[in-house]
This record gives C-alpha cells, structure tokens and sequence, in this order.
C-alpha cells in the first residue's frame, strides 16, 4: 500500500509545472493515494494544485512564513505532515526548490534519499542517474521506512489538468525556526519566452557564440521558432547569459522535442542535461566537436552564417 | 572565525566512466581521482576568508580510504590548517556523511560548514542539507555569493529562477555553487608545505554515530543509447530534415 504526499513547488505565489511531473512519477507506484502539499502564503497555488489529474487531496498550510520557499522553514512543516498522515513515500520535484528542501527533510525523519528518479521499478525500487548520467542504477530502499526522494523532471510528462481535488487546510504542529531569512530575488526581468525547463523547443549557446550582444541572435532565432533558450556553463560563466539558463549536470536538466545548439562542444556535463531530448541538433564550426557524437543531425559550420541562413529557409 | 569544508574523493571530472559488463558497478581501476570540484570552490571560499581575515582557522574533512589523504593534502596545499581523516573502506552515503559532519561539527564548533552543493559521482546533492538538518542549523544552498557581517551572512543562491538572496545566523551550512569563484592552481611550495601540516585520523566507530539504514543498488548499467546519427551539408538539408520530423 503506497500512500504518496508530494511537496509542491511554488514560486511567488505560483503553482510550477514540476509538481504535476511528480504526481505522474507518483502514478507509477500504483499508489492508493497521491496527496499534495501546499505551503504558501495565499492564494490560489492550492486550486491548481486541486485540477491535477491524479491527485487525491491537497492539503494547504497558508501562513506568512510560507511566502518564500526557504527549506529550514518548511522542512519541518513538511516532516509534521509526513508522520500526521503516515505517508509511505514522500515526494519532491529535482528543481532547485526540491533539491533544497527534500534532503532536509529525509534527514529530519531520519532516513536516506533517492535524488532523480528517472523510472520507477516498483513501490521501494528506482532508477536514477549517476556520474552526469553516464550511468543508471537501480536501488532499492528498506521497505519499513518512509521513502523520500524528488523526481527527475525530464523523466516524467506533467499529468494533465482535469482533476477536482478537495482542499483541505491543514493546521500542522511545527515550530518554525528565525535563523533563515529571505531577501530578495532577482529573476532578470519576466520574459515572454516558453519555459527552458518545460519548453517542447530549445535553442542554446556556448562560449562560440562569443559575446553577450551576440547572443541577441540566438534569442531572435528562438523566438522565431517559439523556442526556450538555454546555455552552457562556459556562457553563463563568461557573463552572456545568466546562471538560470545553464543546461546540464549541475545545470537544468530538460527534455524538450527539440533540442538545438550553437557554438557548444559538448562537454559530458552538458550532455547530462540534454540526454532525453527527442532530436538534437549541433551546428558547430569544428568537425570533431564530441557534440556530433550524440546529435540527431550535425552541420559543420559557422553559427553566425547558419544562423541567418536559417532564419531564411524557416521564413 | 573557524570553518570547517568537507572535500571528497571522487573521480576526475574529465573522465568519461565506463560500467562493468557484470552491472556490478562503474570501473574504477586506475581512473584518476579528484578532489570534488565543488569541494575546491568551498576550499577556495575558505582561503580566501583566510586572507581576507574573516577566518582564523580552515578545517579540511574527508571520509574515504587511505588514499583519499591526496585529497587532503590539496586541501592542506589550498591553504587549510589541519585535516580530518575520517578512514573507512566502505562506501558512504549522504545521510551517514552528514551523521559523520555533524559529529565533527559539534567537536569542533566552528562557525561555517561549506560543502560542495553535489559530488559529482553520485550526484546526490544531499549532504550540506542533511547535516544542516541534524544541527538544526540553517542552511544555504547553491551560493555563488557570501558576505559575512556578524554573527550573520548573507548568501545569494543560483536557483531556477534565476538568483534570490537570503540571509543566515552563523552558524550555517553553505554549499557552493560553480560561480562562487575560481578554485587556484595549486604552487608547488604550497604543495610542500602541505606535507608538514597535520591530520587527524580516525574510524566511523571513534566517532559514536549511528550509519543510516543503506540504500542498497543493485544494478549499474549504462545510460540508455541514443541512435547514430547523420552530419548533414548544408541549413537546406538540415531544414528539410526537420521538416520531415514535424520540428517546425
Ligand atoms: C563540476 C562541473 C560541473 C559542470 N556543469 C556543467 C553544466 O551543468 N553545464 C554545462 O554546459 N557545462 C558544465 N560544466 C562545464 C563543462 O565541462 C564544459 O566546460 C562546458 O560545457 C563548455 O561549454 P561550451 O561547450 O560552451 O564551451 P567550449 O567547450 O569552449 O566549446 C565552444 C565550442 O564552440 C565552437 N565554436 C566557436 N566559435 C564558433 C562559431 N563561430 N560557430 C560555430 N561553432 C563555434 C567551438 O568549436 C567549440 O566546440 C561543468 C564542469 C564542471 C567541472
Ligand atoms: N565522503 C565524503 N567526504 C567528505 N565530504 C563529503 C563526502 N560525501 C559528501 N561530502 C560533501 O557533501 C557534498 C555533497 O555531496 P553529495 O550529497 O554526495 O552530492 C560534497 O561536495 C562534499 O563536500
């Protein structure tokens, strides 16, 4: 009997997509009940949550301390649900908010941590990914403890809206610490670009795209095809793009349908990011770049001529 | 003020692993090992509290084989003072690391733990916040900036998002992110004096601590392969291949 309770990520008062590619990855345990938890300041994160397709229950925490996502505020929360309940699994998203939280929390209710499930064998057996992906194993966890791990988003499809969960509030016994306090956030601007993490098309740039005023064509190219725009780390670490677009291992690790890239070599730790992209496509100007080695199709050439040349033929 | 890094043995990131044919695990003979990257620029964040004069003392902490004593050396070599060697054969997970660190944490009382935000074997990104966890300190996760003022910090942190900025009583758990800094280049007189410079070593038993129930894995294999594919001649072929696909 599996009894799943996935902690939902909430940015700024919004619902993320990652939480409804849980709630599939929690499908796969043929679970009796998927519960989401939601804790946020107000606002309408638990309705949405309501609509997942899948979803059993959303319990809501709303209080004042829950309008940043600071993991020392709601570990605890999160473990006094977990035991209220006596959830068998506990579940978060791989995105830097569930990378945060769930390792707190495992700790807390004193058991280890699955990071990255990718595939989900049976209620306490999983497949995830080590060394920048170059290897998958398959582990098992004690079957008398409650499992905690977050989901490899790029694994899993969101579940579909279409879901009428009831909201139920939640009033929970947990001292919340002071010594962790939020400041600011700087999200660059909001930009009217698809998501990278979610995105069905992606365009991205290394360190051959040189510049940060060249990289404006990488974007025009993206938004003339609809498409998300990622980099590599050497192009965020040179300062042409900032760190929230970096592709690969320590990076975003996404799926999109299409992936494309100019000017990157394909370094291991970029490849972690785009294993499970449907088609990749590699322009870049030398033959042996290792990124043909796993690209769908290759073109050998210079990406300020392809790029324009492409912008042509696609009209 | 004291700061304890925790530095981890693992392979060098420039290898391409390869898996066992028997599923058993990744082949480890004669790979060349590293100190985790992410573990050099929590080295190198410690070292430069140094001479900033922020920190008094830097404490370097492994728990590995024998061998992992290079990667204290380096440590040692970046500039920390002393080291722990926390000896064991057996491969540790997260949570007992994080039991181990917490152990020395409460030894040593220092006012800042930096460790690297993931190692890049296991790729757990665990450690930093479950022995943040066991202390009931706090935590701050992914930092590509610290400014210590007090008996706090502020730290901001790479996340989805793009940057957000929080602030911390000391003491804290930091884990370090790729754009903190730029680990140096270790100098051969720094590697000598390295050599001199003591550590301490010990079993998982010394310390008392509970290990945590382990998760067990039972198959490695290699990620699954994605078909050949073709180098195409020019933007004309390359759009009607994408054409063909449904891709625009
Ligand atoms: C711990 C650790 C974690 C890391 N995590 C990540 C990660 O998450 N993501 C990531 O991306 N990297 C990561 N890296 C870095 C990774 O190892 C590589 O250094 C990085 O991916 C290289 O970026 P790049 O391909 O843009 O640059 P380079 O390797 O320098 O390649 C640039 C490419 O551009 C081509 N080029 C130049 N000019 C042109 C032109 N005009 N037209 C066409 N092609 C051109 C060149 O031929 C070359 O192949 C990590 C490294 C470490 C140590
Ligand atoms: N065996 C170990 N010895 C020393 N430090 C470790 C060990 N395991 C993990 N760490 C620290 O914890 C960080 C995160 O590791 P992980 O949770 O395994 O991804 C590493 O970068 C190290 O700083």
């Amino acid at each position: 009997m599996s009894k799943v309770l996935i902690v939902a990520d909430v940015f700024e008062g919004e619902l993320q997509g990652s939480t409804a590619r849980a709630v599939t990855c929690a499908q796969d345990l043929s679970p009796d009940s998927v519960d989401v938890l939601v804790l946020s300041a107000s606002g309408s994160a638990a309705e949405a949550a309501a609509k997942i397709e899948g979803v059993t229950k959303v319990l809501s925490v709303e209080r004042a301390e829950n309008e940043h996502p600071l993991a020392a505020t709601f570990a605890p929360q999160v473990v006094a649900a977990a035991k209220q309940n006596d959830y068998t699994h506990v579940l978060g998203p791989n995105t830097t908010f569930g990378k945060d939280l769930m390792p707190r929390v495992a700790a807390l209710l004193g058991v280890g941590m699955i990071t990255d499930i990718m595939a989900v064998n049976g209620p306490h057996e999983f497949e995830r990914p080590i060394y920048a992906g170059n290897a998958v194993v398959t582990v098992e966890a004690p079957g008398d403890q409650v499992l905690v791990a977050s989901v490899r988003c790029a694994s899993f499809d969101a579940a579909a809206d279409g879901g009428s969960a009831e909201v139920e509030a939640l009033s929970l016994d947990a001292e919340l610490p002071s010594h962790t306090r939020f400041v600011s956030a700087d999200t660059g601007g909001s930009s009217d670009r698809p998501d990278l993490a979610s995105a069905g098309k992606v365009i991205s740039g290394g360190r051959g795209v040189g510049s940060k005023e060249n990289f404006d064509i990488i974007f025009s190219l993206a938004d003339k095809m609809g498409a998300a725009v990622g980099a590599s780390r050497a192009a965020v670490d040179s300062g042409f793009v900032p760190n929230d677009m970096q592709v690969g291992q320590t990076g975003k690790i996404i799926a999109p349908e299409l992936y494309m890239c100019f000017g990157i070599s394909g370094a291991i730790q970029h490849l972690a990011g785009i294993k499970d992209a449907g088609t990749i496509i590699a322009i870049n100007k030398d033959e042996e770049a290792p990124i043909f080695e796993v690209a769908d199709y290759g073109l050998v050439g210079d990406l300020f001529k392809v790029i324009p040349e492409l912008e042509e033929a696609l009209g | 003020m004291k700061v304890m890094v925790s530095v981890k043995r693992v392979v060098d990131y420039n290898v391409r692993i390869q898996v066992k044919g028997d599923g058993s695990g990744v082949n480890l003979d004669g790979v060349k090992m590293s100190m985790n990257p992410f573990d050099e620029i929590a080295m190198e964040q410690a070292v430069q509290m140094k001479d900033a004069g922020t920190a008094e003392e830097v404490i370097a902490v492994t728990i590995g084989p024998a061998k992992a004593e290079e990667q204290l050396r380096s440590a040692l070599a970046f500039g920390a003072d002393r080291a722990i060697h926390v000896k064991t054969d057996e491969e540790i997970q997260p949570l007992t690391a994080a039991r181990i660190l917490a152990k020395l944490f409460e030894k040593e009382q220092p006012k800042v733990l930096l460790t690297g935000k993931q190692a890049i074997d296991d790729d757990a990104n665990q450690t930093g916040q479950m022995t943040a966890a066991l202390l009931d300190l706090p935590q701050a996760t992914f930092a590509s900036a610290i400014e210590f003022d007090g008996d706090k910090a502020k730290v901001t942190r790479e996340v989805d998002s793009g940057l957000e900025t929080i602030e911390v009583d000391l003491p804290a758990v930091i884990t370090t992110d790729l754009r903190l800094n730029e680990p140096r280049y270790l100098k051969l007189p720094d590697i000598m004096k390295a050599k001199k410079k003591p550590i301490d070593a010990m079993s998982v038993e010394d310390l008392g601590i509970e290990e945590a129930v382990k998760l067990n894995v039972t198959k490695t294999a290699p990620p699954p392969e994605r078909e050949p594919g073709v180098m195409v001649e020019d933007v004309n072929e390359l759009v009607s291949k994408m054409k063909d696909k449904g891709l625009v």
